[in-house]
């Protein structure tokens, strides 16, 4: 249990009315919220994970696998999940999605009109390690077209939901490429009103991470709220 | 000291294609949840009940594609923490459920128990959605239980006018109902946790 919790920073977090994309102006709240004072409601959370891994559940490559394996390319995504204090975050549950290699998610309501592929599923998770670290294999997702304005389009993507130390901690983000240019048109990545902050959520190309051969390399660390430190100096 | 801080990073919108990945079990795909909306077994300790509602958007409108979370105390009031690995055998307190299933969120679980003095029952809820960039957190009190509300201080933190958005009501089932309201005169108080 994290003793205390640092605030969440909405200088980086999108407000929640953001007129750039459409649909927050009738489902984000419009009263200010409520200061909570940290109670055990907050600071608590269980350690998901551990006991519910399959085989292949960090590997996007082989787990929707049926008769071959998925097109696109192939990627592996690795990175550290901290706390504000560059303390590394273990035993974390990182939970990912993301459409194929054609901008295609297999969800039932997806109905963009590109190809499923049979071999890909999409979603995996993973648990990080001592360092705090996780890694995927997967393919490189597509960009799609989406309805927030005339010929709108989201940058290629992965949807990251991760757990914490507490249930404060709770994060939902996205990661991004490096070169992409859709990013300057993506109102969803630049709600984000920090532009250092932004920044963090491109991943970078990673030698290190590339596999000879086989896959390239993407690195994306994931800074969480985590227990505040005690100040060194008196 | 903060200028060393690491910046957080920033929360991205679960958008509207979260099922397969985050909630799998309930959307019929081939891939065990983490975490379901049915969260207790026959010989769950404690007072079974059922949490449900519909979630509004500012024009009144039933929104579909949000997934709701919830954490909770079990029945003595006692919160499960990282040192006790969350098998199926034991109550986690956690559920996870999405409404783009039945246009509404709805969970199996057990009233929680005062995690202290002072502290009414109350079940902590996560809002997730297309259209939000950030989720929202706010809190389930139960309408029976309005003597210890009433001591509570998060509760009576809230402006008087507002608290009845925290309030699950019982219908004639038995099931607690609570809706939520993402704006409007009825807006449900969310808390910057």
């Amino acid at each position: 249990m994290s003793d205390k919790i640092d605030k969440r920073d909405w200088d980086v977090h999108a407000p929640y009315i953001y007129p750039g994309y459409k649909s927050t102006a009738f489902r984000g709240p419009k009263k200010p919220l409520i200061p909570i004072k940290h109670s055990l409601s907050e600071l608590t959370i269980p350690a998901f994970g551990h006991e519910q891994m399959q085989k292949h559940d960090n590997d996007l490559t082989k787990n929707g696998k049926v008769d071959g394996d998925p097109l696109g390319e192939r990627i592996q995504v690795s990175g550290r999940v901290l706390d504000e204090y560059a303390r590394p975050q273990p035993g974390i549950l990182v939970e990912i999605w993301q459409a194929n290699a054609a901008g295609r998610y297999i969800h039932i309501v997806d109905q963009h009109d590109a190809p499923i592929d049979p071999n890909f599923f999409g979603g995996g998770r993973c648990v990080t390690d001592e360092d705090g670290r996780y890694t995927f294999m997967s393919i490189k997702p597509g960009a799609y077209p989406w309805g927030n304005h005339h010929n709108a389009w989201r940058p290629n993507h992965i949807h990251f939901s991760l757990f914490g130390m507490s249930f404060a901690s709770r994060l939902v983000t996205q990661m991004f490429f490096p070169g992409d240019p859709l990013l300057p048109l993506d109102p969803i990545y630049n709600a984000s009103p920090d532009p250092e902050a932004r920044k963090s959520l491109i991943s970078k190309f990673s030698q290190e991470y590339s596999i000879p051969d086989f896959a390239l390399g993407y690195e994306f660390d994931i800074i969480l709220r985590g227990p505040t430190a005690t100040p060194m100096e008196g | 000291m903060t200028g060393n801080k690491l910046k957080q990073t920033p929360s991205q919108t679960v958008g509207p294609y979260f099922s397969y990945g985050l909630t799998p079990e309930q959307g019929d795909y081939d891939l065990k949840s983490i975490a379901s909306p049915n969260m207790t077994k026959e010989d769950t300790p404690g007072e079974h009940i059922t949490l449900h509602g519909n979630i509004y958007d500012g024009n009144g409108e039933i929104i579909a594609d949000a997934m709701i979370e919830i954490w909770q105390a079990n029945a003595e009031g006692q919160y499960l923490d990282r040192g006790t690995a969350p098998t199926d055998d034991i109550f986690t307190g956690f559920g996870r459920c999405d409404a783009q299933i039945d246009n509404k969120f709805h969970f199996k679980t057990i009233k929680p128990g005062p995690i202290a003095d002072g502290h009414a029952p109350h079940i902590n809820m996560i809002v997730f959605m297309r259209g939000m960039l950030s989720h929202a957190f706010t809190r389930v009190y139960f309408d029976d239980e309005m003597n210890l509300n009433e001591q509570d201080a998060v509760f009576c933190s809230v402006p008087e006018d507002r608290r009845h958005t925290l309030i699950a009501k019982k219908d004639e089932d038995g099931h607690y109902q609570f809706d939520l309201h993402m704006q409007g005169d009825n807006e449900t108080v969310f808390f910057d946790v």
